[in-house]
């Protein structure tokens, strides 16, 4: 049992992009974390189940979650929220509505799908409508490529999406993660 | 049609009243989050609090801001109002909130059957779905339908002592709201942040 537990439990140390995430999510007092899963967060998720310093959930939609690290930031908790790119396409409306117009240093992570590998074409075009949005915004957003700039980056956004109250967007490309690959 | 009949024998009430009633309860500053249109100008209407949020966009999304709210403050009772519209939105919100379980988030739904602000077209629920069985089917076994102001009045005392999340049904009169929040978000953020005792204003 004990070797299966082991097994099965994630690396949190920050050996590994996941690990980094959550230990720099720790270190800036980020609590709350809800997601929609995605396949290449799944270590992610698990690791912030297994850490009780952590209040993670699965929502409905993503743009639930950003409703709710609102209304949880307003109220004095940081959050940050967990979704994969074609989640990231639902989120116009909010992000214009809500996020970027009452200032709220929403912090999203954001599993690239639709490149380097993709096999599903809809997949593909969904990614390329997330940029666009983002810029047309003049939202903060940053592709994450490299483990060894991982820490420095997701650490200075999460800290100047705070002090700035603006939102910040991470994309986590497939050349940091793997990315979800057609295997069959 | 059985399961509606119940909704269609309560009172038809209106918005202003009922926000007045529930705002003239509420003396433990408590926070309240008004959905988009008519549900946050009666909440304006009934007297401004720094504990109230009020909605510019976002339809859908009254519930899930008030979860927000009550999971960074646990000790402080959070009450949502949002419209039938709004929340069909939204509907996988209330699973949500019905796994989480906070103790101290009470949600109420305006219904009147219509997008009253867009020219009273009536909803796809209208005829067909009771809000407060969807709910219970979501989850949230703690969720009825007001008979009347007085029931209201008594759903919402109870509610705020309950042990779970509360959803209160309200049939509502097609009027439009009663007055128009002064939209101005960051101003409206900035005295919530205030209201919730987490920022002070320069």
């Amino acid at each position: 049992m004990a070797v299966a537990a082991e097994k099965n439990a994630p690396d949190a140390s920050e050996k590994t992009w996941h690990g980094v995430v959550l230990q720099t999510l720790k270190r800036n007092e980020i609590r709350l974390v809800p997601y929609v899963p995605d396949r290449v967060l799944t270590p992610l998720i698990r690791g912030l189940h297994a850490d009780p310093f952590f209040t993670t959930f699965a929502t409905a939609r993503e743009e639930e979650a950003v409703g709710i690290v609102s209304g949880a930031w307003m109220a004095g908790a940081r959050s940050a929220v967990l979704m994969q790119t074609s989640g990231f396409a639902t989120l116009a409306n909010v992000l214009a509505s809500l996020a970027v117009p009452y200032q709220i240093p929403l912090i999203m992570f954001v599993s690239e799908r639709g490149t380097l590998g993709e096999f599903n074409y809809g997949q593909s075009l969904v990614c390329r409508t997330m940029r666009p949005v983002l810029d047309s915004l003049a939202m903060e957003h940053h592709t994450i490529t490299r483990f060894d700039e991982l820490e420095f980056i997701a650490d200075r956004s999460i800290k100047q999406a705070i002090t700035t109250q603006a939102p910040v967007a991470l994309i986590l490309s497939p050349l940091l993660t793997g990315g979800k690959t057609f295997d069959k | 049609m059985s399961s509606n009949s119940a909704a269609r024998n309560t009172k038809v009430m209106n918005r202003f009243d009922l926000t007045s009633r529930l705002i003239a309860k509420l003396k433990n500053e408590e926070a309240v989050i008004g959905g988009i249109g008519n549900t946050n100008f009666d909440l304006w209407a009934a007297g401004h609090r720094p504990q109230n949020f009020y909605m510019l966009g976002s339809m859908g999304l009254a519930f899930p801001i008030a979860l927000g709210v009550a999971l960074a403050q646990p000790e402080r009772r959070v009450i949502a109002l949002e419209g039938d519209g709004s929340l069909l939105m939204q509907l996988g919100a209330l699973t949500t909130i019905a796994t989480l379980a906070p103790k101290n988030l009470t949600m109420v739904v305006m219904d009147n059957g219509i997008y009253q602000i867009t020219g009273a077209q009536p909803t796809p629920a209208a005829s067909v779905a009771d809000i407060v069985a969807i709910a219970v089917a979501s989850g949230l076994s703690n969720s009825s339908w007001a008979a009347d102001e007085e029931d209201f009045e008594r759903l919402i005392d109870t509610s705020l002592s309950a042990t779970g999340p509360t959803l209160i049904g309200v049939r509502i009169d097609d009027k439009p709201g009663t007055g128009a929040t002064r939209r101005d978000p960051v101003q409206i953020r900035e005295r919530f942040m205030h209201g919730m005792g987490v920022r002070e204003l320069l």
